[in-house]
């Protein structure tokens, strides 16, 4: 089922690097390094995959491969010390924002160097002193804190913003409209990121919403609206950047929703009924978002077939140091179950 | 009698009910071509259609809003909340309005709808998708609540629910889903507000509920083994209580312990135990009631911390050990 029209995109796709990086005031050497970041996104996405299958992840996960321009294209955009809500397909978000993979895998895998200390695992995978205030199992959590963070931000006078990640389920849920509403009447430096990758679950996003794209909700709260790609991590860097900009010079909110797909199942109960092979073919070799980038910057001349291998060797290997770190990582001591309940 | 998975003897219930009366229908979230995040609704899209098995968007108050709405005007909606967790956003359509319409109308409205969920512990889902919230939803007057522990009791008790003139939440525990055990096809039904005597024993009786039914089963077949005789009384419904057969078997066994997985602080155990203070039960005591239920702790990720938050056979072992040894 087709859900998308690339005619309604707001943005112009992507086609020299070098034109459109000078336009955004991207070096050539971030451009290498946001491809970089896409690669071990992916690549840990595969590797947690690998560590559920051979039943080392309790519990459930959420991959993200296939939505890799939208972590790294907002995770560039932003500025270090803003904060992040995330949700639960956040993975690639959280390592966008500068993210330990070692301590991301240690999570997973419930140990006590993880960034939860094996407390949360990978739904509720936080870093709050880099202000990365965590993914959320509850659908539209962030939503929901997003308000408050942005509240604060006003009060405090500083020049954060806060970057909400949400997904076109979630969009669904009553609190979107309370937040962007609240959000909008006192001009919160809030960016709600929707990232539009066509399913909740299994409910295909024309069947669960009254209209899309979701860009269109904007106008009713008086507030920007942008309907993007978001398989091309500079189109999404572009409105980001400029979204950011907007709630941080304290004109309000904006919504962004970048169209998108996912690879894996929803999680693992999935048994991917509700769609078929050839989308999920066609988004992996049409529109992939890594080979996508690859070739512009290699047509741009940034970046060569044997620079690629190596950026990705370099990438593995990072990732199975995360799995070896987590695996020599003690449990947390059980006699600990109590701690952090109170402050 | 065929042996089926309690998964199977909810979804048979639903069907069942689902054929014999137009206005019963399921609405929920990926309830369709997924089956429901845990399987229960498999295959039932193909044999009602859209209309009554009803995809909704990720909507918890409209769901159950809407499942109130329907049920006040002559439909018997069954509204799955996929994880029990997820009913927190939906308290305000259940509480106020569910439960309260009918008492504030003067009598003169029904809300006969169910509300399935799966809870509790055991899958790695973490602090918000592995809570027992049982306590909470038992505070509210005009709702009852169900939780069944084998598949047979849940296959009665979803037909009772959903034929009930009265908001029913169903409460699923996520690890029963795989327990197997006898239901006769056809149907049948078992009544709400009936507790059930899973073991009969003189020496100490257990209260329990959901899956700390299967868990202290099995700590009762052992202990029977070394002549220590436990009663397990299985609640089943968790209001309208069954006071009559929990008085009934303290001043039989003379001594109480309460077993949930809920955390204990505000958890229905402290109500188990003060209707027994309140009755003529509380003469027949010889030791201190005692509870065992969950730490007052969020659920941890962690497997082993996982498990040691909620009470295990061990735990239950060593209390019901400690109790009959007259150690309290
Ligand atoms: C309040 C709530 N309802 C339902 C769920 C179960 N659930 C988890 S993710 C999900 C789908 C969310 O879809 P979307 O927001 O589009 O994000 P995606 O999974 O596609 O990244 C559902 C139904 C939940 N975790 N929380």
């Amino acid at each position: 089922m087709t859900t998308w029209k690339k005619e309604e995109f707001d943005n112009l796709e992507t086609t020299n690097v070098l034109k459109k990086s000078e336009e955004l005031g991207l070096s050539h050497e971030q451009l290498v390094e946001m491809y970089r970041t896409m690669v071990k996104v992916r690549l840990f996405e595969e590797m947690a995959d690998k560590q559920y299958a051979l039943g080392k992840v309790h519990g459930t996960m959420h991959l993200s491969a296939g939505q890799e321009a939208v972590a790294v294209g907002a995770g560039f955009a932003v500025n270090k010390g803003d904060y992040l809500l995330n949700h639960h397909r956040g993975h690639g978000h959280f390592i966008a924002s500068g993210a330990d993979v070692n301590k991301m895998m240690a999570e997973f895998l419930g140990k006590d160097t993880g960034y939860c200390r094996g407390r949360g695992g990978s739904m509720h995978i936080a870093d709050v002193t880099a202000n990365n205030l965590g993914a959320n199992g509850i659908v539209g959590g962030g939503l929901q804190l997003a308000v408050g963070v942005g509240l604060a931000i006003q009060m405090k006078k500083t020049d954060q913003i806060v970057l909400t990640i949400f997904g076109d389920g979630a969009s669904n849920e009553g609190i979107f409209h309370e937040s962007l509403n609240m959000a909008a009447i006192w001009d919160l430096p809030i960016l709600y990121l929707c990232e539009n990758n066509q399913y909740g679950m299994s409910a295909n996003v024309t069947r669960v919403s009254a209209k899309t794209p979701f860009k269109g909700r904007a106008a009713g709260y008086g507030i920007p609206g942008y309907y993007i790609d978001g398989n091309d991590v500079l189109a999404v860097y572009e409105f980001v950047h400029k979204a950011a900009q907007n709630a941080r010079e304290g004109k309000g909110p904006v919504l962004v929703e970048a169209q998108t797909y996912r690879y894996f199942g929803h999680s693992k109960s999935d048994r991917n009924l509700y769609r078929s092979k050839e989308e999920i073919e066609y988004w992996k070799t049409v529109e992939d978002p890594i080979v996508r980038f690859g070739k512009l910057l290699l047509e741009a001349g940034l970046l060569t077939e044997q620079k690629i291998e190596e950026i990705h060797a370099e990438m593995n290997n990072e990732i199975e140091e995360s799995v070896k770190f987590a695996e020599n990582s003690p449990e947390p001591d059980v006699n600990d179950v109590m701690e952090w309940v109170y402050a | 009698m065929p042996e089926i998975t309690y998964r199977e003897a909810v979804r048979d219930a639903m069907v069942e009910e689902m054929r014999r009366d137009e206005t019963v229908f399921l609405l929920g979230e990926d309830i369709g071509t997924y089956g429901g995040a845990f399987g229960v609704s498999a295959g039932m899209l193909a044999e009602f259609g859209p209309e009554r098995v009803r995809e909704t968007p990720i909507s918890e108050l409209g769901i159950v809003g809407a499942a109130a709405g329907a049920a006040m005007v002559g439909m018997k909606p069954i509204a799955e909340i996929m994880f029990m967790d997820f009913i927190l956003l939906a308290l305000e359509p259940l509480m106020n309005q569910a439960a309260k319409a009918r008492y504030m109308f003067g009598g003169k409205a029904t809300v006969p709808m169910v509300v399935r969920m799966p809870g509790g512990s055991g899958t790695g889902a973490a602090a918000q998708h592995s809570q027992s919230l049982e306590s909470i939803l038992m505070h509210i007057p005009g709702i009852k609540v169900v939780a069944p522990s084998t598949p047979y009791d849940a296959k009665g008790l979803l037909i009772s629910a959903i034929r009930d003139r009265n908001p029913v939440c169903f409460v699923e525990h996520k690890l029963l889903y795989k327990v197997k055990g006898e239901v006769p096809t056809g149907e049948y039904t078992i009544p709400l507000g009936v507790a059930d005597i899973k073991h009969a024993g003189t020496d100490i009786t257990v209260v329990t509920s959901g899956i700390m039914v299967q868990k202290s089963l099995a700590v009762a077949q052992k202990l029977s083994q070394e002549g220590i005789s436990v009663e397990v009384v299985d609640l089943r419904t968790l209001r309208p209580l069954d006071t009559k057969t929990i008085i009934a078997s303290v001043k039989k066994t003379g001594k109480l312990l309460v077993v949930h997985e809920a955390v204990k602080t505000g958890g229905w155990a402290g109500e188990i135990m003060a209707v027994v203070s309140e009755s003529e039960a509380f003469d027949h005591l010889d030791a201190p009631m005692r509870r065992l239920a969950g730490k007052d702790v969020p659920i941890p990720y962690n497997r082993f911390l996982e498990a040691a938050a909620v009470p295990q056979e061990n735990d239950i072992e060593a209390e019901i050990r400690a109790m009959v040894a007259n150690k309290y």
